[in-house]
């Protein structure tokens, strides 16, 4: 019952949140923490629950939804997905911690919005009926879109626009190739299920398991993002509130990811392994020139999300990869790449709020105003280019390991990509926190440093980090069970 | 005619006299809310007996109507989405400045045609049922066009579509006269024989393209959608509320029938111009609603669109097997219960805007500016109406357009399944373009308005669409009882 009791919350701390929010903002502020926090409990209940016992599934609901189909109210959570909820409730507190005082009007819905997308994310890591996965899939979308339209800087219509379009479009073909899966499965069995442990055993070899495939694998390269399909990504967190970037970066890439790892594979095994050199040149190719694209730019909400490109390639590598080490790898990315990219959205946020601009070129000579600031953005930008230590290093090191084995150039190409990496992340310090303060630049008074709620937001992500650098096997201990199943899957078995 | 075959054809038959008792009360008694409850009462007691006869055998009455589960249930509907553009028009001719009772006889007589549309299983009934709903809907269309506070189209909206409603009709009849020196008979019955002469095989095959035109009029696919925008825009809301919904449901009933009828060469003949009518229509249809900054045009083009994605389910029927044919009919079926609630939940909220305030009805989009925080209610059943359009998970749009990539896929009808795909792809555009009007922060020389008096009409049409979406289960099965 826990994983109900997070979705719960979440939902019904946002309508509180709207409710109340007409009243007062603070008091849908604390309404919001409020129900984060019942959720961790009851997500603490899970953690221990699931880690003390031996099943690889905790199962959590499974009642008929529409019966014509097949289709059920599955809920189900195995080590992957605890620890993807895991982190989508701690970037939540990140996110509300930095909308606290950035979100001034119409706060009651903002938070609707906000606790919404939670829930939604939560639901695309535990449904495990096909149907239901993706009714969570598209519904987050929409909180998600209105955060960006109302709550959004200049370009926010546009950006906004963009990123539904792109994403339900793509989504549309995982329809169509869900209801092909499902009718082939029934073909096969005779059974009409969206269950995803009954459509694993589906045979899916041959042209038409290629053509299925690619339905899924498109909708969740949109998502990951992964060139080509990367163009909404700029736009929309260079648009979005400081919160609605941090969740976007940090959990709703993370849910391509997630996709992948949970339906590309498992589903299409022949397929997928048809497929993966192709996937894996795109990868290749998405952590370079997305590292190239960063650097270049000015904006630095855009360079932060061309970053987001470059790391979620080595994403694809390591899921095309398939093979144990290959996908811990992959899961220590997701999640290394959550909280730095995280903390550096936040970084930026709160740069803009006291610049009032994000240009890079306005910025300069701040370490001296705003040391405790710029030490952290030191932090979050060398825990991007892979500092060993810190928890990206280790994802990107094991991935690339993995790879090297069975495909040397995409290794090798991909290991330049390390070799970009410094180059974006310094620009960042070197631009905007070193020198001296340019004349024209955008601040002329005195900055204030961090206060204590932001020292806190930040800390939360800077403790991650490290943990999980110096002793990941936090999280392979608690993957290594389901990771072992879907490699198993993946490998036809 | 049996005491049964009446019996069964009761729904019809109360609406027929209802309209008589309207028309006999006005004589007497000018009453507005009198004669709008007498209406509504009217609608939901056929409409009830309709689902209430659900289960029965299959009743043929003369050999022109049929009462069957299909006719009953979308009589049903047909009555229901009626009742709600009779509740809707209380508000909207309460403020107006023109006679008020006369609409609805007109209203009930188009339902009457509607229902008569549904159950017809022969060319004859057809036409007049399809007359008899047009010619009313002229009067509908052009109603406020001697008001004072009116918005210019109204005049034109009617007279265009009283001519081109005219010669579409004039196509069918025509195409019935050529069908029937084929056939020597009206029913819907038929079949392209070789063994028939050449030139009368010409007839059948000319004739049936007549009336396929005459059918692609009414459900404004393209190219014969001309009218649509224009009309849409120009009728009141109420009015524009029931052509979006009863028509569509009607017309669509009755070209269902005429191909699970039809057969071999003949239905591929037919499939053929559906299909061409089908790509146009759900690529042209979103194409043109993309820059329109109306909304009520948005919407024509917008249901242009959705019936464009319902001949889908028309295809399907050709596929082999009892088992592809079942699941066609329970898609359309389906299909036009979600397209029916989500566009009178559309088209309620701009009709209780038009009643406080007639510049809504103009429907320019500028002017909903910002509403969702000047009406939250309302605006907020316009974005789930959006959405429930775009199709969105939870809303009844999404099982709708569910139900088509099954059946599509199902019946391996790529061609259609990519251009759905496609159009749905280019629709988010211009529905997510209402949803930011609606959340932009408004003008302030905008004052807020009014409560609205169709609250309650308002919160049910959005609880259906809710419902449908997040607890389809029943709906999917009671309509499979009627289907099997």
């Amino acid at each position: 019952m826990q994983l109900l009791g997070i979705i719960v919350s979440l939902l019904a701390g946002g309508v509180l949140a709207l409710l109340m929010g007409g009243k007062s903002a603070t008091i849908s502020r604390w309404i919001s923490l409020m129900s984060l926090l019942v959720a961790s409990v009851f997500y603490a209940g899970l953690w221990f629950e699931s880690t003390n016992g031996d099943d690889l599934w905790a199962l959590h609901m499974d009642w008929p939804w529409i019966a014509r189909f097949g289709i059920h109210l599955l809920l189900a959570t195995d080590g992957l997905s605890l620890v993807l909820i895991g982190l989508t409730l701690v970037l939540g507190y990140v996110a509300l911690l930095s909308a606290w005082h950035e979100i001034k009007h119409r706060c009651g819905l903002f938070y609707l919005n906000f606790l919404f997308t939670l829930a939604g994310v939560v639901g695309v890591f535990s449904a495990l009926d096909l149907f239901l996965f993706f009714v969570f899939w598209e519904v987050m979308l929409v909180p998600m879109f209105l955060m960006i339209a109302i709550w959004g800087h200049e370009g926010r219509r546009y950006a906004a626009t963009k990123f539904f379009i792109y994403t339900q479009a793509s989504s549309l073909l995982m329809l169509v190739a869900m209801v092909g899966l499902v009718l082939l499965n029934q073909q096969q069995t005779g059974v009409l299920s969206f269950s995803w442990f009954a459509l694993t055993q589906t045979d899916t070899s041959g042209d038409i398991g290629m053509w299925l495939m690619l339905g899924f694998y498109l909708a969740f390269l949109v998502k990951l993002p992964g060139l080509p399909l990367h163009n909404w990504l700029p736009d929309a967190h260079t648009q979005a509130p400081t919160p609605g970037s941090i969740l976007l970066a940090g959990i709703l890439l993370k849910t391509g990811a997630y996709g992948l790892l949970r339906f590309v594979w498992p589903l299409f095994p022949d397929a997928a392994s048809a497929f993966a050199p192709i996937a894996m040149g795109l990868g290749v190719f998405s952590v370079l020139y997305a590292a190239k694209l960063a650097f270049a730019q000015n904006d630095l909400k855009r360079l932060i999300a061309y970053t987001s490109i470059s790391h979620m390639g080595f994403v694809s590598l390591g899921v095309f990869a398939w093979n144990h080490v290959s996908l811990q790898g992959t899961v220590m990315q997701m999640v290394g790449h959550g909280l730095s990219s995280a903390g550096l959205f936040a970084i930026a946020g709160l740069l803009q709020q006291r610049l009032h601009t994000r240009a890079l070129d306005q910025m300069g000579g701040l370490w001296a105003q705003v040391p405790k600031l710029a030490a952290l953005s030191m932090l979050f930008a060398v825990a991007a280019l892979g500092l060993p230590g810190l928890a990206n290093f280790v994802g990107e090191f094991m991935i690339l390991l993995a790879v090297f084995q069975l495909y040397p150039w995409a290794a090798t190409l991909a290991a330049l990509g390390m070799i970009l990496a410094p180059l974006y992340a310094l620009i960042i310090m070197q631009k905007g926190f070193f020198g001296s303060r340019q004349e024209g630049s955008a601040h002329s008074g005195a900055l204030l440093d961090l206060n204590h709620r932001e020292l806190l937001m930040l800390a939360i992500l800077v403790v991650g980090l490290v943990v999980l650098g110096f002793w990941p096997n936090l999280i392979f201990t608690v993957t290594a069970a389901s990771v072992d199943n879907l490699v198993q899957l993946g490998n036809g078995g | 005619m049996t005491w049964l075959e009446l019996i069964s054809l009761m729904p019809v038959l109360v609406v027929a006299s209802m309209s008589v008792v309207l028309l006999l009360l006005i004589a007497f008694v000018r009453q507005h809310k009198l004669t709008c409850w007498l209406t509504c009462i009217g609608f939901t007691l056929a409409a009830y007996w309709a689902f209430a006869d659900m289960g029965k055998p299959p009743q043929q009455v003369t050999p022109l109507l049929i009462m069957d589960d299909f006719s009953r249930l979308l009589t049903g509907l047909v009555l229901l989405v009626s009742l709600a553009s009779a509740w809707m028009s209380y508000a909207y001719l309460e403020t107006a400045d023109e006679i008020r009772e006369e609409y609805y006889i007109l209203l009930s007589l188009a339902a009457l045609g509607a229902c008569v549309l549904v159950a017809s299983n022969h060319f004859a009934s057809m036409f007049i049922g399809l007359e008899l709903m047009s010619v009313s809907l002229f009067a509908m269309v052009g109603y406020m066009a001697h008001s004072q506070q009116q918005v210019s189209m109204t005049l034109e909206a009617g007279v265009k579509y009283m001519v081109l409603s005219g010669v579409s009709s004039s196509f069918l009849l025509f195409g019935v006269a050529l069908i029937y020196a084929y056939a020597g008979s009206l029913s819907l019955d038929l079949q392209l024989s070789s063994e028939a002469p050449r030139l009368q095989q010409g007839y059948l095959v000319i004739g049936s393209a007549m009336l396929l035109v005459g059918v692609a009029f009414k459900m404004s696919w393209i190219p014969f959608h001309m009218w649509t925008p224009d009309v849409y825009q120009g009728a009141p809301a109420p009015v524009t509320g029931f052509l979006a919904g009863a028509v569509k449901v009607a017309v669509f009933a009755f070209a269902m029938r005429w191909l699970m009828m039809a057969q071999g060469d003949y239905l591929d003949l037919l499939l053929l111009g559906l299909t061409l009518m089908a790509v146009l229509s759900m690529l042209i249809g979103n194409l043109l609603a993309l820059r329109q900054d109306n909304l009520k045009r948005l919407l024509s083009y917008s249901s242009i669109a959705h019936m464009g994605y319902i001949i889908i389910t028309l295809a399907a029927t050709a596929g082999q097997g009892a088992q592809t044919i079942n699941l066609a009919l329970e898609a359309a079926t389906i299909y036009l219960v979600t397209y029916a609630s989500m566009t009178m939940l559309a088209f309620v909220v701009i009709s209780q805007l038009a009643a406080q305030d007639r510049r809504f009805e103009k429907g320019t989009l500028a002017d909903y500016q910002g509403l969702l925080y000047q009406q939250p209610l309302l605006a907020a059943g316009l974005i789930l109406a959006m959405l429930a359009l775009a199709g969105m998970p939870l809303t009844a749009g999404f099982i709708g357009k569910y139900y088509l990539v099954l059946v599509a896929v199902d019946a391996q009808l790529w061609l259609l399944l990519s251009l759905l795909v496609v159009g749905s792809s280019i629709g988010l555009y211009y529905y997510l373009r209402v949803i930011l009007v609606l959340c932009q922060t408004p003008d302030a020389d905008q004052q807020s308005f009014a409560g609205s008096s169709a609250k309650l009409l308002l919160l049910l049409l959005a609880f259906t669409t809710l419902w449908l979406g997040i607890y389809p289960a029943p709906v999917i099965a009671w309509v499979q009882q009627a289907i099997a």
